[in-house]
């Protein structure tokens, strides 16, 4: 999942694509790391540069394990098939059906994200069988009880943020960039997230997360990434810290398949009610 | 009750008997079992308002396996989701039903659904004015949401401009209602066994509905057309006579379920943090044609108080044409109520809401809480009050119902 940007947005597109993960291409900048650019210009650029080498995924399925941890060590589990389409000139397309805890068993949830603009959510409630378009406005709140928050899950789109290259920094043992975020939306949750990615294949490393007092809140560490299609990067375990309330959200990925033939008609309301 | 449960640990047990057989790749290449099984209490406040009613406590166990196989690349599915309750002391409310049991095919552009399947239309929640498709299996609750099966067969074709679904359905659903014994029902038993239909085919009358869904931009359309027998009965009294002497000993309800010609539209405008909805319906039947509609708004405040909890706030208005006539529930009803979803690790949520009869003195007021508990188990809390001494009033028949609910339900 690493692939940072593409990743999430092909994943879980909105959805829940975990989207976290920004980075990778920032390899041409640092051939040239400090030409005439300013460090806003650098960031934007190395951001640009991840989001076209993760174009051309075309579409994904995988499973996502959630084990919860509260400051007593006691562990709760999410478990959630992602199904993810990649879309030109806007944001994905993603389907997230819950397996576990089994009282939402059947719940799935259809986004189609937007560059700009909020995207579109409906809900599948299985117990009445309905379907409901839901606000997407909650960006900031927890998702399914987690550390992650909804917009934490979603594609990474260029417009969302404004850029600034940090510096270089050493994370996870690599040489990696320091950028820095500023969320565009006013509803995020953020001020600001620091991303680091590392130089040799431009995959996040490393996120830390400040609130709206400009506070560490969280740290998302990533980890154990393979390589999809000879191409495409992605964490197969994503971490994160919260700094402020002790607790703990650890994403295990498997079962990653790419281009299995997924077309619109998998991310309809009709799919939505038959997700198993 | 030992029978239920026998009948019950069967169809828990049958499919993982099963399993095996069902599980090699040429038959089924996912076969899975889920469900849950619950105990209900209830406790009510005052004493029965009618004499054959059960005191004031009462128990339930219920039973909801579902059995699912898919292959074909998830093309084709087959769902089995059963039902059983068995309850204390009202033998009506102890009952079964097969909630789901549908063939699925999906195509590329369509989807056939055959079987006994359940559909949900409309937006509001305090009615659901448009949602006609399945009969409401009212001695479950008396919110309208528990729903029996219905046979169907249903083609959906999906194309740009929307979803179209074309629903054929052969047989109809009784609604279920309290027998004698049973809180919460009119003051007079309705015998179900004594149901009459305007059809002549009676029970075997078939039925059929046409519906597009759409979104356009902020806006969820759905518009409906359905043609069939009239979920909502009449009632005519009718004497009870005893079985040895013929003579009359008392009155009961019988149902009489007429046709229906019915148009209806029900649209979601997702502004922000609002959530803008209206239903709408015209009704046509031999002995009335009748107008209805449900209005209102969702407006939610996220992460209120600096915290992950988001508060909720909803107001609605139902308005019926036929006004204070009969037996029409919400004919000029304001309901306001508010959703708090704490969004923590075990889903905490409470729900309120009070409904007030603007033409009548009567109120209602309900409480719905719930929280998981551990991985597999959830606590629900629900609490109704109803207050009507206006005998021109439905809701009077349940002025000394108010009750206290505690569920505890096990998901497998």
């Amino acid at each position: 999942m690493k692939c940072s940007t593409n990743c999430y947005q092909s994943t879980v597109s909105s959805t829940l694509a975990i989207g976290l993960s920004f980075a990778v291409l920032l390899m041409l900048v640092t051939a040239f790391p400090s030409t005439a650019a300013t460090p806003e210009q650098q960031g934007l650029a190395i951001s640009k540069e991840a989001k076209l080498r993760d174009l051309g995924w075309q579409d994904s399925t995988a499973k996502m394990l959630m084990k919860l941890r509260n400051k007593q060590g006691q562990t709760s589990i999410r478990e959630i098939k992602i199904k993810s389409l990649e879309v030109t000139n806007d944001g994905d397309k993603g389907l997230t059906i819950f397996n576990k805890p089994r009282d939402v068993k059947g719940t799935a949830f259809l986004s189609f994200s937007h560059a700009i603009g909020a995207d579109d959510q409906w809900l599948y409630l299985p117990a009445l069988k309905r379907v409901k378009r839901i606000s997407s406005r909650n960006k900031s709140g927890p998702f399914m009880g987690s550390e992650f928050s909804f917009e934490d899950l979603s594609s990474f789109e260029i417009p969302k943020y404004t850029y600034k290259y940090l510096g270089d920094e050493k994370t996870n043992g690599l040489d990696s960039f320091m950028i820095e975020q500023y969320p565009v939306d006013k509803n995020s949750g953020y001020t600001r997230r620091v991303v680091w990615i590392d130089k040799t294949e431009y995959r996040t490393q490393k996120i830390d997360f400040y609130d709206r007092k400009n506070s560490l809140l969280k740290t998302l560490t990533y980890a154990d990434y393979q390589q999809f299609l000879d191409k495409y990067w992605r964490p197969m375990t994503m971490s994160m810290v919260n700094h402020q309330n002790g607790k703990s959200t650890e994403l295990v990925w498997t079962n990653y398949k790419f281009r299995v033939g997924l077309s619109d008609k998998d991310f309809n309301k009709n799919s939505l009610k038959r997700a198993h | 009750m030992k029978n239920h449960l026998t009948y019950a640990l069967l169809m828990l047990t049958m499919p993982i008997l099963l399993t095996p057989f069902l599980s090699t790749p040429s038959i089924a290449n996912e076969f899975e079992v889920s469900g849950k099984i619950g105990l209900e209490a209830r406790y009510f406040f005052q004493q029965a308002q009618f004499s054959e009613q059960n005191g004031q406590s009462n128990l339930s166990v219920f039973v909801e396996p579902e059995l699912y196989w898919n292959w074909n690349n998830e093309d084709d599915s087959l769902i089995f989701k059963p039902y059983l309750r068995d309850d204390q002391h009202d033998s009506q409310r102890s009952h079964g039903d097969i909630r789901e049991l549908t063939w699925t095919h999906v195509g590329n552009d369509w989807e056939l659904r055959t079987g006994i399947n359940k559909v949900y239309w409309g937006v509001t929640e305090f009615q659901h004015l448009v949602d006609v498709i399945n009969q409401t299996d009212s001695v479950e609750d008396i919110d309208g949401e528990d729903k029996l099966g219905q046979q169907m067969i249903n083609l959906s074709l999906v194309r740009d401009w929307g979803i179209v679904d074309i629903l054929v359905m052969p047989g109809f659903r009784e609604r279920t209602f309290a027998g004698q014994k049973g809180r919460l029902r009119s003051g007079l038993v309705v015998n179900t066994s004594k149901a009459e239909y305007q059809a002549s085919a009676g029970q075997q009358h078939v039925d059929y509905a046409l519906r597009w869904t759409t979104s356009i931009g902020d806006f969820d359309i759905g518009t409906s057309y359905f043609n069939g027998t009239n979920r909502d009965p009449l009632f005519n009294v009718a004497s009870v006579f005893s079985a040895q002497s013929q003579q009359a000993t008392g009155l009961e309800l019988t149902p009489y379920y007429v046709l229906m010609e019915q148009v209806s539209v029900d649209i979601q405008a997702t502004l922000g943090d609002w959530l803008w909805k209206v239903e709408g319906l015209y009704r046509d039947t031999n002995s009335q044609n009748y107008w209805a509609s449900q209005v209102g708004f969702e407006y939610t405040r996220v992460g209120v108080f600096d915290s992950a909890i988001d508060i909720g706030y909803l107001v609605e208005y139902g308005w019926d044409s036929r006004g204070e006539n009969i037996a029409v529930i919400n004919q000029n009803d304001v309901f306001f109520g508010s959703r708090i979803a704490f969004n923590d690790v075990q889903s905490s949520e409470i729900l309120w809401g009070a409904g007030v009869d603007l033409d009548h003195n009567a109120q209602s007021i309900i409480v719905e809480a719930s929280r998981r508990l551990g991985d597999s188990y959830k606590l629900s809390l629900d609490v109704r009050f109803f207050n009507s001494k206006n005998v021109q009033d439905i809701l009077t028949q349940l002025d000394q119902d108010d009750h206290i609910q505690l569920t505890l339900e096990r998901y497998f």
